[in-house]
Parts: C-alpha cells; structure tokens; sequence
C-alpha cells in the first residue's frame, strides 16, 4: 500500500495565510461575529473575464488550489476533490432573490450556473484542461472528512499519483442572518475571540478555502504524511473515547503516542463539551491546540485544522496562540490528531505524522 | 438617444459585473463581442433579459441578436424603435 503525503498548500482564510507564514502576525477579531477572509490580489490568479463572473468562495479556491499545485511542483493531476457545506451560497442567494425580484421572470443566467456546489471543482478543472476523477462531497461538517478520506484512498488503494482535495465555505449575508436569528452564530453583541470562556449557544462565524496535494512520494517540501481518516455522523458523549480508541489502535498507536490534538472548540455551549472530553483523555500527554478562536466556525474548517497540523509537524512546533492548555508547547512534535465535529454532528477524525 | 446610451452602458456594467469599467470606457460603437468588450454567450442571454426586463423587448430570433448587439449604438437604436415600456 502507498503513502499518501501532504506536497502543497494553499489556504485563503479570515487570517493572512495566503502569505506563506504560518500565523506569525494572526488577526484577533474581538468585534464581530462573522468574520470575512482576507482577499488576496485575484487578477495575479485569474483572468479578469473570468473573474468578473465568480464569487468570493470560487475565488478564493482557484487562489488556494493554484498556491497549493505551486508549492507541490505537479504538472498533472489524478482528481479533484472537494468539499462543501453550502457550496456557492452567494451565488444561490442573487439567483433566489431575483426569483423573488422579478416575479421568477427574467431569471438570469450567470448565478444559476455559479450557484451549484461543484462550481469549485469545475472551475480548477476547466482552469487546468484536467479531464480526471472531479467529485464534490457536501455533507456539512463531513464534506472536507470526506473528500479527506477519498484522496487519501485514491493514493493508497488506487494507486494515483497526485490528487488535489479542497475544502471550500463562503459567508452569504442573508443566509449568515438567518444562522443568528436560529442561534447557530452568536449574536452581534456577543464577544468572539475568547471562546473557551464562552456560555453561549452559536459560534462565530468565517469562511475559508483550504487546499492540498496528496501524493505518493515524499519530497523536499513535504508537510506531513496523511496515516489515517475516519468518520461517522452520529456520536454520543459517552462514545468518544472508544471511537478515538479504535482509530488510533488501528493505526497500532494509542493515546499516549499523540503528541498534539487539534481540537474543533467554536465556543458553543451546546456542543464544546465534546471537546472537554476529547480535552480529558489527552491532556496529561499531547500539546492541546484548537483554532477557531482565530479562524471562525464553517462546515469545511477541518480543511483549515489539516493546513494547521501541516505546519506543526513541518516545523514541529506549534505559535502559543494555538495552544489551549499551556503556552510553550513541545518543540518536537511528530504526531498530531485532529478531532471535529459540526453541532453535534459529523464527528472527524485525522492522524497525520511529520517525515 | 444620449441618455439611452448612458443608462445601457450603465445597465451592462451591473449586470454583467464588469468591475473596473466606467460608462465613458465603452465608446458608443465599440463591439461588445470578440476584440471589442469581449464579452461572450452568457453575456448575450443577460442582454436579452434587459431588452426584455427594462424595454419590453422579447428576441425570439439569435439571428437579430447578433445585429442588435454589436454595439451600444445598436443596441440603442433598436430599443428607442421597439420598446413597449
């Protein structure tokens, strides 16, 4: 069986990730419950007749996919996978409101056609003449775990040699709005950054674009190596600890041998406890590092835990402002999991280790 | 007829999303398609939703398309003969 290593990376966030840095200089929103991604120069990435016609999410995607072909050096790829919560929401939204507008009359094309969730997916492909394997997964907090676990598949089992995976959310007004009135994202007058402090429902909300070249050989500017991935989409409280047992075991690994989790913490009283158990079965041996403090709630954010374990492992250390229990953390981490879940829901799981 | 002008120039910049275009980048008789805008099919469907949307123009034929739509002189000059509203 193959290896599936982690060549390239690309990632358009609410932080400057687009960069190169690993959050150096991070962002701190104290002020705003939906935070937006930093907009890196679009026209250097795509052709403006192109461009004109794409929302920030496409576009962000064809920024990170085309970082991330960069850094792996690959002329070629075997797939395109991605992922999804919403998929192109925006343009769903100006598609929607002109239905209302006109009456659904004079129903124009271009948000139609911009507005389906494999947009992404086509859109690198087309960009790249790629005629191979395209496949979106939208399964909210289980869509970037499951394009995830394709590509590591398709390089392990299958025998490829580089696929492109991708995890793709947007912010839309409208929609966001309603994500508040139900109680999904914190209200306006509620603080942000300090979630592991928070007793109120909802997260904060953000958007990004996250993406990767899985292939099978190692090379000089290889992150990680990508062990395992698992899924499910119901999990109760009780039930964690045996499904993070199993999956380590079958990696012939066990808890102690973690060095570092990435844990999902949004800030959401509702589900955070997860988390605090996923906290107590780690705490006494692995460095604990959650991120959304920094980089906001979406169905994809996952993509963002995978770019951030990269990193650790490439540098083998993590910024304190990742750190949930200690601010010096280990300077030689070589095993890192990462445990999400999306309200409840869609519970991840993914074993990376340093080469 | 001027106003008119304007007021397409103004109505193709929103609608087709052409962000750095002002109304006084696209001169009256500039081809909008090939080497002119440059614009292309999905922009032509959003022409004719205008025509039809803001003039009460209906193009049933793809053949007076491509005369209306050669330039805002054109297109102009057919609404001001055809418009119901």
């Amino acid at each position: 069986m193959e290896r599936c290593y982690i060549n390239g990376m690309g990632c358009i966030s609410v932080q400057n990730t687009f960069e190169g840095n690993f959050l150096e200089h991070p962002i701190v929103y104290s002020d705003t419950n939906i935070i937006y991604a930093v907009k890196p120069n679009y026209k250097a990435f795509i052709p403006p007749a192109a461009i004109r016609r794409m929302s920030s999410g496409v576009k962000n995607s064809i920024v990170a996919s085309a970082l991330a072909i960069e850094q792996a050096q690959v002329n070629e790829l075997d797939g395109i996978i991605t992922g999804t919560g919403m998929g192109c929401i925006q343009d769903s939204e100006k598609f929607l409101e002109k239905m209302i507008d006109f009456n659904e009359e004079y129903l124009t094309p271009t948000s139609f056609i911009q507005s389906t969730h494999n947009t992404v997916s086509g859109q690198i492909a087309l960009k790249l003449k790629c005629n191979a394997y395209n496949f979106t997964y939208v399964n909210t907090g289980g869509s970037f775990p499951s394009a995830l676990l394709d590509g590591l598949m398709q390089i392990k089992n299958e025998g490829k040699n580089n696929i492109l995976i991708g995890g793709i959310d947007e912010i839309a007004d409208y929609t966001f709005k309603l994500y508040q009135t139900i109680g999904h994202i914190k209200k306006d007058n509620e603080e942000s950054y300090h979630i592991l402090e928070s007793r109120s429902e909802g997260c904060v909300g953000g958007e990004g674009s996250t993406f990767f070249v899985l292939s099978n050989e190692k090379q000089d500017q290889t992150y990680a190596e990508v062990l395992d991935a698992h899924l499910v989409n119901k999990l109760k409280k009780e039930q964690l600890e045996g499904f993070i047992n199993n999956f380590l075991q079958r990696n012939n690994m066990n808890i102690s041998d973690v060095d570092a989790v990435v844990l999902g913490n949004n800030g959401d009283v509702n589900f955070d406890t997860y988390y605090d158990e996923a906290e107590r079965l780690f705490k006494s041996n692995s460095d604990l590092l959650y991120y959304k403090h920094l980089f906001g709630e979406f169905m994809t954010a996952p993509s963002i835990a995978v770019w951030i374990a990269s990193n650790v492992l490439k540098e083998g250390k993590a910024p304190s402002v990742l750190y949930k229990n200690n601010e010096k953390g280990s300077d030689s981490i070589k095993t890192v999991l990462i445990y999400n879940q999306y309200r409840g829901k869609d519970h991840s799981l993914t074993l990376l280790k340093n080469v | 007829m001027e106003e008119l002008k304007t007021e397409l120039k103004e109505k193709i910049i929103e609608a087709l999303n052409l962000e750095d275009m002002s109304v006084e980048d696209i001169n009256d008789t500039d081809m909008l398609f090939e080497e002119g805008l440059g614009l292309d099919s999905i922009d032509a469907l959003e022409l004719i939703i205008i025509l039809d949307k803001d003039y009460g123009i209906k193009l049933t034929d793809s053949k007076d398309g491509k005369k209306i739509f050669q330039s805002i002189e054109t297109m102009a000059q057919y609404i001001t003969e055809h418009r119901t509203k």
